[in-house]
């Protein structure tokens, strides 16, 4: 089907100077589509396109496609701040662990980004600690144990069936105690339209914040996932207030382009990209890379 | 602005009562409305236009009956359409003449395929069959001891001689294909009628990893492979379907997490593309939220009207 050949290579047809011929917008709006961009969101970047075509009197078809790259990357604020705030912090004098709590709907990868995320920092020199506060699904527990053992963190778990909240507030207890560098909690999956699942996570970030400050808040999405990955974060976001979203699973073939209406509606930036099973398979998120990706 | 496709068409065709029939251009407004309709609820965009190109069709024929609105009407054509394509051929499980029979699940990372395991045992143990779970994802972390704490609520024994990727062996040494040709030994062994094999996530371009779960279904010569697929899944429902029927070949279809909020346009897509039956709903983590699947209920969903066809009945 045309709409899956590689965009890049796709003939755009021009129709004079800042225009485009019928097939050609087309083609364009398809290429968004099948990305997730959703309906509205792709026809609005394709307005977009067609004032910056007529803005710039573009004359070629190479200049249409680096003006479509260009609409998109700036579309996901290529300036935010990405940086995940993973370090410790010095709070009247004593030194007070960075704290990171990831959650997500089910599924996603929340406990796999906590395995890496801990790598990264193990791989820096920092001391890390994993808090399981997934007391929930079978063997998630252990699931995080391997992990840590894995990339060599410690871990702080309960009882299966235990309070998540206190879970995560004795590992931030510990972390603090021991003088960790970073402790990350996982957090059992959860659909966004449960709300008792939804005001215990609220809890598990309340409880936590009577010990030490959660310095960031990590929603996990599948780039797989539809339009519904917007309901997610909006949900999230009011619940425990995220800072800042990881794509996992970009390794396969779905474009995550959900994450454009994600980062606008929220103004919280995509950190993090998940690019495999593996230890070391996570990024940072960088807009150019991942709109070439989508246009690929 | 508009909630649902019947408002946004009562909106497009609101002066349309009792023409007679619909103009080009109302087929033409109508259509827009649907394919965004569609495009909201995750159905795949080739699906999407092969759909609307039917409709538009239908539409053309059709009078504007007297006791519908013009967008009832349509609504009722899309909703028959969207049945039709859902439904047409649902179906049980496949039992074997000769047991055991034997059910492989297979799809992407995380999309719900141990927790299937543990409900299709529970389900069939219910219906006084003995099914054996068999652990062949020996890759995840602690991917054998989520079964068998699942195969424990079950109730349901799990056959995994190989402990899989743990805090103790953290390097891959297991071979799926022989831990599931050593379970139907075992099944025959121990008189199991049933044996559910659950197997890694796998992504359709890992070409190793497809090829693997072509000789684990080699290997037990499966009468059902279930493809599990999450029903938040957006426009690479295609891609995946696709990739895991032409990898491993698949026989029915399972949708889960329909206790979220998703539309599940997907349902429609992998229907259409695949031609394969949707068997089961998996609609919570716990191992009896379960169910049939629903073609009428899953077309409502996709619409996003629950009660809009319960009026269109009464019409
Ligand atoms: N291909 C790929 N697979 C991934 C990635 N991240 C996670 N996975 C896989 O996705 C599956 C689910 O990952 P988990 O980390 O268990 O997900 P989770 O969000 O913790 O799941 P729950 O706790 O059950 O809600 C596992 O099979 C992971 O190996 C990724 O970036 N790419
Ligand atoms: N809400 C909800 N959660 C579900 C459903 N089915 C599975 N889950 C959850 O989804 C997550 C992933 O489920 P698993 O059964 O581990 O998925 P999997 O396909 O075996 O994952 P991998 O083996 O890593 O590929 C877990 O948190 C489950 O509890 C469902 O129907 N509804
Ligand atoms: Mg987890
Ligand atoms: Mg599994």
């Amino acid at each position: 089907a045309k709409s899956r050949s590689a965009f890049g290579q796709s003939v755009l047809g021009l129709l004079g100077a800042g225009d485009l011929d019928e097939d050609s917008w087309t083609d364009i709006e398809d290429t968004l589509l099948v990305a997730d961009l959703g309906a509205a969101n792709a026809s609005e970047i394709v307005e977009n396109l067609r004032a910056a075509l007529v803005a710039k009197g573009v004359r070629t078809a190479d200049g249409a496609r680096a003006a479509l790259r260009e609409v998109l990357v700036d579309a996901l604020h290529p300036k935010m701040d990405r940086a995940v705030r993973a370090l410790p912090h010095e709070v009247d004098g004593a030194k007070q662990p960075a704290v990171v709590l990831v959650a997500g709907v089910n599924g996603t990868g929340k406990t796999t980004t906590t395995g890496k995320l801990a790598r990264v920092l193990v791989a820096d020199g920092r001391q890390v600690l994993l808090g399981a506060a997934d007391t929930f699904r079978a063997a998630a527990a252990d699931q995080l144990q391997t992990w840590a053992d894995r990339v060599g963190a410690r871990v702080v778990r309960g009882k299966e069936g235990a309070d998540p909240a206190s879970v995560a507030f004795d590992a931030v207890k510990s972390g603090a105690e021991a003088g960790t560098d970073a402790v990350l909690v996982d957090t059992a999956g959860r659909l966004h339209t449960k709300t008792g699942l939804m005001d215990e996570l609220g809890k598990v970030k309340r409880v936590v914040e009577k010990r030490a400050k959660v310095d960031e808040v990590l929603l996990v999405l599948d780039a797989t996932t539809g339009q519904n990955g917007l309901a997610q974060a909006r949900v999230f976001a009011e619940v425990v207030d995220v800072t800042g979203i990881v794509l996992t699973k970009l390794d396969g073939t779905a474009k995550g382009g959900i994450v454009f209406q994600v980062q606008r509606e929220l103004g919280v930036p995509v950190k993090l990209v998940g690019l495999g099973e593996g230890p070391d398979d996570l990024a940072p998120f960088e807009p150019t890379a991942f709109v070439d990706a989508l246009l690929s | 602005m508009f909630d649902t496709l019947s408002d946004r068409l009562t909106a497009t065709l609101q002066n349309l009562r009792g023409k007679g029939r619909l103009s080009d251009a109302d087929i033409d407004a109508t259509a827009r409305e649907i394919r965004i309709a569609l495009l909201e609820a995750d159905v795949a965009l080739p699906v999407v236009k092969e759909f609307i190109a039917q409709i538009k069709q239908r539409a053309k024929g059709a009078e504007v009956h007297q006791a519908l609105n013009p967008a009832q009407q349509v609504i009722k054509i899309v909703n028959e359409e969207l049945v039709g394509i859902l439904g047409g051929e649902t179906r049980r499980l496949n039992l074997a003449k000769n047991p055991p029979t034997v059910i492989m699940l297979a799809g992407l990372q995380g999309a719900g395929k141990t927790t299937l395991a543990g409900k299709l045992a529970r389900f069939l143990r219910g219906q006084q069959h003995t099914p054996l779970l068999v652990a062949c994802d020996l890759q995840r972390p602690n991917a054998v001891t989520q079964l068998q704490v699942v195969g424990e609520r079950a109730e349901v024994p799990v056959f995994a001689p190989h402990p899989g990727v743990t805090s103790d062996d953290e390097t891959v040494t297991g071979d799926p294909v022989a831990v599931a040709k050593q379970a139907i030994e075992e099944a025959n062994h121990a008189q199991h009628d049933i044996v559910i094999v659950d197997t890694a996530g796998r992504l359709g371009v890992d070409e190793e990893l497809m090829r693997q779960a072509a000789n684990i279904r080699d290997a037990v010569q499966p009468d059902e492979v279930l493809f599990v697929v999450d029903a938040m899944i957006g426009q690479d429902a295609v891609n995946t379907a696709e990739a895991f029927r032409d990898g491993v070949g698949f026989t029915g279809v399972v949708l889960t997490k329909l206790d979220g909020d998703a539309r599940g346009g997907a349902a429609l897509s992998v229907r259409q593309v695949t031609g394969q039956p949707i068997l089961f709903a998996s609609n919570g983590e716990k191992l009896e939220d379960f169910d049939a699947f629903h073609p009428d209920r899953m077309a409502s969903r996709i619409l996003g009207m629950g009660d809009m066809l319960s009026l269109i009945e009464q019409a």
